[in-house]
């Protein structure tokens, strides 16, 4: 029979009793191994997801958002990436120490992904059927027909107009808007307990992020998928997203609900990154920016990795990291100086 | 993809008229006497000479020579050589071993070559990656009449596993001599395929077919593998347009009556008739192999559209 060996059987119970994360990530290292040196990309993170929560990831490029979610996929490329410390508990079960062939049966089905550019991230000489069809084929050994057919619900699921006719052709002849949507069919066509989306509106135009952003908050309330979202754009994060976590080199900077963190910034990191916003009420004056570049992960300073660009630097910073201190509880921000970043401007 | 197909078609009539023009002058600009030589140490009856003359209006200018060899041409008329043999004997006499070893040469670019290629590409820097770049530069730098020479004395003569030269042209007779005549393209075959491969396993659609648990087999065997063949059909379809136009070395090597060696005789022996009438051949058949290879490209990659 084909397909036989592949078929998805989960290798542990994936149910999660209410109120329990759904993952949970625990003190996560990664590095990889460069000629250059040693780039840590991912420094002790932590964080988790219930079911139906969202958590947006925010933080410039390199700052580690991506390498997490791919360490939490398993498709890191190792080498040169490695997972050298941390857990990824799925459904209470450590991912980090199954065998690959577990993992496999896991990924797409349980956990997807979806990615920033979906014309790269779709192979381009396969139909769009075809390789949404791939997921029924390979983990439900449907045969070809069946999987086509599914396919074509699913087009119709993620509102592709006319998905019938659609489902023979090829990602170069959709929009860009209509291509995220196939990205998106083809991750939820398993119905997975957790989806990431990295970057999923980077590539598209305004008015078409907001529509692929409804929808996925959309498939988000009918199936209740925990959901990840990667995202350096801050106006979509106020709107979908439930906890919010700023990274800054490898590391979370700041971890509160969306609101209190847009309201109050707890760091310093967070406070110039939202002050970096063209804001209307502020129309003719500059933006503020925030000095200096991000630090390079195979040489990352000492103390706080923040502390050369930052506006309420003191000599502290300079030689003490500094730990996720609590500022309520379910807020957390790594500055020493969380209360005075709170409070108002730098002395 | 029937329009562009016809066009492609109608496109090669000039060039086939250009290229037989060009192939024939350079015949007529030949220096010395084509009739020279021809009766042994004496020269030509002047009967002789008129008969050959008038056959093959060598008293024309070179415009209306040219014109009524190609209206014997378009009637299925390829001339005859001196020697009264009949030009189409000729290519069928030798064009199906020139073929037959063409087509050995090309399975031998495609097991060897791409299947080496597929090893080394996925698993780079291993000890199977290392020989392979190794064994195709020395098939890229060494000769073909040495790599010749040396399977004919090792297999042919030591082991006696093939026969040593290929005078019959049978398809075993023919296994060394395609393998000698594939070396130089197989070699290109197996690196053009790694690289191709190496760099497709980087593209962002794979780490989305990672990202959908595939498992590693279809990963490889069906997301990267398909791209990653596009620059090798051009390739070996190009090679395998070159390979059935002959090959001089190969051919004299192993005894081969093949369309190269055909052609390399008639140069010496001034046979106008039967030279252009090869290389018409010839020129046709490298155009058609061309736009197949270009069709191939619309089946491998749906982007490719031909209107």
């Amino acid at each position: 029979m084909p397909n036989s060996g592949s078929e998805s059987a989960p290798a542990f119970d994936l149910n999660v009793g209410a109120g329990e994360p759904l993952l949970e990530v625990v003190d996560l290292h990664v590095e990889f191994r460069t000629r250059e040196g040693i780039a840590r990309a991912v420094n002790g993170v932590s964080y988790s997801v219930k079911p139906g929560e969202t958590l947006a990831v925010l933080g410039e490029s390199g700052s580690g958002k991506s390498v997490t979610a791919q360490a939490i996929m398993g498709i890191l490329d190792t080498p040169p990436g490695y997972i050298t410390k941390g857990e990824v508990r799925f459904c209470g079960q450590d991912v980090l120490t199954l065998p690959e062939e577990d993992r496999r049966k896991l990924r797409g089905a349980s956990m997807a992904m979806i990615f920033q550019d979906a014309l790269s991230s779709l192979n381009p000489v396969f139909s769009v059927g075809w390789q949404i069809g791939e997921m029924f084929r390979v983990h439900e050994g449907m045969s070809r027909k069946e999987a086509k057919l599914k396919a074509i619900e699913l087009l119709d699921r993620v509102r592709i107009p006319s998905a019938k006719d659609r489902v023979g052709d090829y990602p170069h002849q959709f929009s860009g808007g209509m291509r995220q949507r196939v990205m998106i069919a083809m991750a939820i066509a398993l119905n997975p307990r957790l989806l990431i989306a990295d970057e999923p509106t980077t590539a598209l135009d305004v008015t078409v992020q907001a529509q692929v952003m409804d929808l996925l908050a959309e498939l988000q309330r009918e199936s209740g998928m925990g959901m990840i979202l990667i995202t350096h754009d801050l106006g979509v994060v106020a709107d979908v997203a439930d906890i919010c976590a700023v990274m800054y080199a490898g590391r979370i900077v700041e971890h509160a609900d969306v609101h209190e963190l847009y309201a109050n910034p707890a760091h310093p990191y967070t406070k110039a990154l939202l002050g970096s916003i063209p804001r209307l009420d502020l129309k003719g004056q500059e933006v503020a920016v925030i000095k200096g570049l991000p630090p390079t992960l195979t040489n990352l300073p000492t103390g706080c990795a923040f502390h050369p660009r930052c506006s309420y630097v003191k000599d502290r910073c300079r030689s003490e990291e500094p730990p996720l201190y609590s500022v309520n509880e379910h807020r957390d921000s790594a500055c020493h100086y969380w209360e005075e970043v709170l409070d108002g401007s730098p002395e | 993809m029937g329009r562009y197909t016809a066009r492609r078609l109608m496109q090669m009539i000039p060039v086939v008229l250009g290229a037989t023009f060009i192939v024939y002058a350079l015949v007529y600009a030949l220096p010395g006497d084509p009739l020279a030589g021809k009766c042994g140490q004496r020269p030509c009856p002047d009967a002789y000479i008129a008969k050959y003359t008038e056959q093959f209006n060598l008293d024309d200018p070179l415009p209306v020579q040219y014109v009524k060899y190609l209206g014997n041409l378009l009637q299925g008329d390829f001339g005859e050589a001196v020697n009264g043999e009949k030009v189409l004997d000729q290519i069928e006499r030798t064009y199906p071993t020139t073929m037959k070893l063409a087509l050995v040469a090309i399975m031998f670019e495609i097991i060897i070559g791409i299947g080496a290629g597929i090893i080394s590409g996925i698993r780079r820097k291993g000890i199977f990656d290392s020989s392979v770049l190794a064994v195709t530069l020395v098939l890229i730098a060494v000769p073909v009449f040495v790599t010749g020479t040396s399977l004919q004395w090792f297999i042919g003569v030591k082991a006696g596993w093939l026969p040593v030269t290929a005078t019959d042209g049978t398809w075993r007779q023919l296994i060394m001599p395609g393998f000698v005549l594939a070396g130089l393209s197989l070699a290109y075959a197996a690196r053009i395929t790694r690289t191709s491969l190496a760099e497709v396993m980087r593209a962002d659609y794979i780490r989305t077919a990672k990202a959908k648990g595939l498992p590693r087999s279809r990963v490889v065997g069906v997301h990267a593998l398909r791209n990653s063949m596009i620059p090798v059909v051009t390739f070996i379809g190009a090679d395998f347009g070159t390979l059935l136009g002959g090959a001089i070395i190969t051919e004299g090597i192993f005894n081969i009556d093949g369309v190269g060696g055909l052609i390399y005789r008639s140069i010496g022996l001034r046979e106008g008739a039967t030279v252009t009438g090869v290389v018409t051949v010839l020129i046709l058949i490298f155009l058609l192999v061309n736009l197949f290879v270009d069709l191939l490209y619309a089946v491998l990659d749906p982007r490719i559209r031909y209107e």
